[in-house]
């Protein structure tokens, strides 16, 4: 069965995240007033043939931690659904 | 007396060749080590050499690190062998385990190529045995991701066992504890972002880079 994936990388809370305070501090010269914790993160999608959720969930997970993510700094958030599911 | 350096090669390894002439300056004997090729054939000490290995796709050094070759670089470094990374390198050593933290980018999201002033912490690293303690080093560095960063434990951990080997003099990207190059617990792996082989001759505008690399081949 095939699984679409998206998986977020995110920075780790308490990480520093220059992108982020970059582009908070440029907010109030284009007039956004009152926006704050800007954090920057990357967007993966791949598709996963795998037995069931379960199964495909757990590969995908495996493959952040090992791969897709530095876990001295990151962490990711997994979604995934049966393919072609219109989303 | 080691002598036989290898330098890996990375798709997207840019400062192979500097390193190659680098090492033949101080006495050493030189050479490439592919990294498709599951071995460090033999030598005494081996360079993971800057550059975008990989594009720095993903993240600096993620892609690199499943290089058939790193897995001979850490069977290598594990036996005692010394190990040193060099910019991308070094993103490539700590990617891969083979050292504590990670490099993110730069604090100002600015590409940094400039002349630092590094202060030796420790000469006990395969890198700093022939440096005297305290010199300061005029190196260059080079680089958009080299914000070292840990968490609070093993910044301790790294402090209390005098394992900072490099500190910059003025922190240019945001270095937690301004650090520049850190070593393992076995002091035979030491990473750092500032490029010795370019501070090799005066024409360059310095040699401070000599001592870092003679200390290689005494090791």
């Amino acid at each position: 069965m095939i699984f679409s994936v998206h998986v977020e990388v995110r920075l780790r809370p308490g990480i520093a995240d220059p992108q982020g305070s970059t582009i908070e501090r440029a907010m109030p010269t284009l007039g956004f007033a009152g926006v704050s914790g800007v954090r920057v993160g990357k967007s993966i999608r791949f598709e996963i043939d795998a037995a069931d959720e379960a199964a495909a969930r757990s590969e995908a997970e495996d493959l952040c931690r090992r791969f897709l993510t530095n876990p001295v700094i990151e962490d990711a958030i997994v979604e995934l659904e049966p393919a072609g599911v219109a989303s | 007396m080691s002598s036989r350096v290898g330098v890996v090669v990375f798709p997207g390894s840019n400062c192979e060749q500097d390193m190659l002439e680098a090492m033949r300056l101080v006495g050493g004997e030189p050479e490439l080590l592919w990294h498709g090729d599951a071995t460090v054939n033999g030598v005494d000490a081996v360079i993971v050499p800057g550059g975008f290995a990989h594009g720095d796709y993903l993240r600096p050094g993620a892609i690199a690190r499943f290089s058939p070759v790193m897995s001979a670089v850490a069977e290598f470094a594990a036996a005692g062998g010394p190990v040193v990374g060099i910019c991308n390198g070094f993103q490539v050593l700590t990617e891969a385990g083979l050292l504590p933290g990670a490099l993110q980018k730069n604090a100002g999201l600015k590409f940094l190529c400039a002349p630092t002033q590094l202060r030796v912490e420790t000469t006990n690293s395969v890198l700093t045995r022939a440096a005297d303690k305290g010199a300061v080093l005029s190196i260059p560095i080079n680089h958009f991701e080299g914000n070292y960063t840990c968490d609070a434990e093993t910044l301790a951990q790294l402090r209390d066992e005098d394992r900072i080997v490099l500190r910059y003099v003025v922190n240019p990207n945001g270095s937690v504890d301004d650090i520049a190059g850190v070593c393992n617990e076995g002091r035979n792996v030491v990473g750092l972002m500032p490029h010795p082989e370019r501070s090799t001759s005066e024409l360059l505008g310095s040699t401070d880079g000599l001592p870092l690399l003679r200390s290689l081949l005494s090791a």
